[in-house]
């Protein structure tokens, strides 16, 4: 062709191949799950720690960790991960359906929602009948109702679309956590404030392996099913109108999207409270280094968000023994300088803004 | 093949179809043929409604009032409401006017995103889609960019690289907003003959009346038909549009109807040593 056109520049970005980094995420999500019941008020030698969990798989006599090992600190780790990697799915789901960089798993006011629940059920006692699973209902509760609320808001002004969302989203949130604090500034006992606060800023220490298998299995569940229709979650990033004329049906991709986010979201609140950050940052960088394609966006945003909490819960449990940090501050304090060091590797644009 | 004569083959068809967008009412009794296997040029002022017009036939932009349909690989012609979006996504491929295009996306990626009506959700693209996309690309210039990120295009390759999706969807009719927007004047031309080459049925809104004219087969023109004797100003903003005229470019981009529906005066000549017509504009004299 004679139309002269510029010299190019051929800096292709440089990403990581996918397979090698998803064994590599795989292994490294493993070999630290057993390292990380060595930490915690009673340091084990990890030796110690490999010797209680072989112990188990090879049937023999159970030593003396395996009590701390096994039922505490097993299912806490696992929980972790689960959490964390279900976070980093929403994420991925979130600002894939809504089309906004700042979209995190917590936009449609589920945490807000889970947090008046919760809050209800610490100040007044309201459920007290279910014991030690009161607050997680009373926040499942609330999320899902806010989560209807967001939905009959935004289907009343004309249909799920990303902006209705997220405006809904956002004005619902900053309603509900203003209910939130009515109801402890009622209370007037400052304990039920601390207890209140300490819930919303996120927490996996009161994991059992029968709290466990319900994440679990939502968030194999919702990630595996987003992987299936890893294309069309591509062509709906890249807007209604060329979805639609892809051939996706928008409208009940949305809606399923919807339910599906409003459901994981609301079950992981109600089981380790509002952990911030993991399922606004993990998302992006995993774009960052395997590109933006939902096929592997997907499965390292999970195991990546999933190892990411493991370690965040392994430093709140030691950074100030004896006592323990909320997750969402750990989550906070590291994931903000993390991300803002990955952002400035290179040029980073999601959805056309930089 | 008696009956073809008598009524040639349609590729799509609007009758009386209306569009409300936000309570207004923004086309009315839109009547159109899409003949297929031609070139079918939308033209009109800003604001008229030509990708609204382009929407509906995509299939993307539900209408409120008529009916439209859409031929399917038999020639039949289906309400475009029966005709599942996976299905009309393998008849139609529609370009949009602006497209943000995902900045993380490869514009191989990007562009395989054209065969999504082809592939099941969950199936990882082969070496066929591959060649696809490549072979796309490559007809608008761009194949040895297609490992390259979608924000280091320009404007140009960018317009360029989404109409190769379009291309890479392998459909009999292709409908493009605006395809010659961004592009330098080389590929002005020569992207309208690649579409044109690769698409059975080509249906574009376009604003460059001098390409309309060389271009297209048919011209639809979408404005008011109370543009009258040409006094008023056809391009204020009014109630709902509807395609007014429709026809052989040369007829429909006649003098007259040119003042009417666009406020402008222009002349047909035939070009100096190459065979075809031009199209020179004007100020209106009235307007001086």
């Amino acid at each position: 062709m004679s139309h002269g056109e510029k010299p190019r520049r051929t800096s292709v970005r440089r990403r990581l191949a996918f397979w090698p980094l998803l064994l590599l995420l795989l292994l490294a999500t493993a070999a630290s799950l057993v390292a990380s019941l060595a930490f915690g008020s009673e340091r084990i030698p990890v030796g110690e720690v490999v010797g209680a969990v072989t112990d188990r798989f090879a049937g023999r006599e159970p030593g003396r960790w395996d009590v701390i090992v096994w039922e505490l600190r097993m299912p806490r780790a696992l929980l972790a991960v689960v959490v964390g990697a279900g976070l980093a799915v929403a994420g991925v789901g979130m600002q894939t359906l809504v089309r906004n960089p700042l979209a995190d798993p917590f936009l449609l006011g589920i945490s807000s929602g889970a947090s008046v629940g919760a809050t209800a059920v610490i100040t007044t006692g309201f459920l007290g009948a279910l014991g030690i699973y009161a607050v997680s209902t009373g926040a499942l509760l609330g999320a899902i109702g806010s989560a209807l609320l967001v939905w009959l808001v935004a289907t009343a002004q004309g249909g799920l679309t990303p902006l209705r969302l997220v405006l809904s989203g956002v004005v619902l949130s900053s309603g509900l956590s203003a209910i939130a604090s009515f109801l402890v500034f009622l209370s007037g006992d400052p304990r039920a404030a601390n207890s209140v606060m300490f819930w919303m800023l996120g927490s996996v220490g009161g994991a059992t392996w029968e709290k466990l298998w319900i994440p679990a299995l939502l968030v194999a569940l919702l990630g595996a099913g987003m992987l299936a229709l890893h294309r069309w979650m591509d062509a709906m990033a890249a807007g209604p109108d060329t979805a639609s004329a892809l051939g996706v049906n928008v409208t009940a991709m949305r809606t399923t999207l919807f339910v599906g986010l409003a459901v994981l979201v609301g079950v992981l609140v109600a089981v380790s409270g509002g952990i911030g950050f993991v399922g606004l940052i993990v998302p992006h960088a995993a774009r960052l280094v395997v590109g933006a394609r939902h096929r592997v966006v997907l499965p390292v945003a999970a195991l990546g968000g999933g190892l990411f909490l493991l370690w965040v819960d392994v430093v709140a449990r030691l950074a100030v023994r004896p006592q323990e940090i909320p997750l969402g501050v750990v989550t906070g304090v590291v994931g903000a300088p993390l991300f803002l060091l990955l952002m400035g590797r290179g040029r980073y644009r999601f959805g056309g803004q930089q | 093949m008696t009956a073809a004569a008598t009524t040639p083959r349609l590729a799509a068809r609007l009758r009386g179809v209306g569009v409300d967008l936000g309570g207004r009412s923004v086309l009315a009794d839109v009547d159109l043929d899409v003949p297929h296997g031609q070139r079918l040029g939308i033209v009109g002022v800003n604001g008229a409604g030509k990708s609204t017009l382009l929407r509906v036939l995509a299939g993307v932009l539900h209408h409120s009032s008529g009916t439209a349909e859409l031929a399917g690989p038999d020639g039949t012609l289906d309400d475009l409401h029966d005709v599942r979006p996976r299905e009309r996504a393998r008849r139609v491929a529609y370009v949009p006017q602006e497209e943000v295009v995902a900045a993380e996306l490869l514009v191989g990626e990007m562009v395989a995103l054209g065969r999504v009506p082809r592939t099941r959700p969950w199936a990882r693209g082969g070496r066929d889609e591959r060649e696809v996309v490549l072979a796309a690309l490559d007809a608008v210039g761009l194949a040895d960019r297609v490992d390259s990120p979608c924000d280091q295009l320009s404007g140009g390759e960018r317009r360029r690289a989404v109409l190769a999706r379009g291309l890479a969807q392998q459909c009999p009719v292709v409908l493009l907003d605006e395809p010659t927007n961004h592009l330098d004047v080389a590929w002005q031309l020569r992207l309208l003959e690649v579409l044109a080459g690769r698409a059975e049925t080509l249906v574009a809104t376009i604003h460059d009346l001098d390409l309309a004219l060389r271009y297209f087969d048919v011209l639809a023109v979408v404005g008011w038909s109370d543009d009258g004797d040409g006094a008023g100003d056809p391009t204020g903003r009014r109630g709902a549009a509807t395609v007014v005229a429709v026809g052989p470019p040369a007829e429909v981009l006649a003098a007259g109807h040119v003042a009417r529906h666009f406020g402008v005066g222009s002349v047909q000549v035939p070009h100096p040593h190459l065979d075809q017509p031009h199209l020179l504009i004007h100020p209106r004299r009235d307007h001086a």
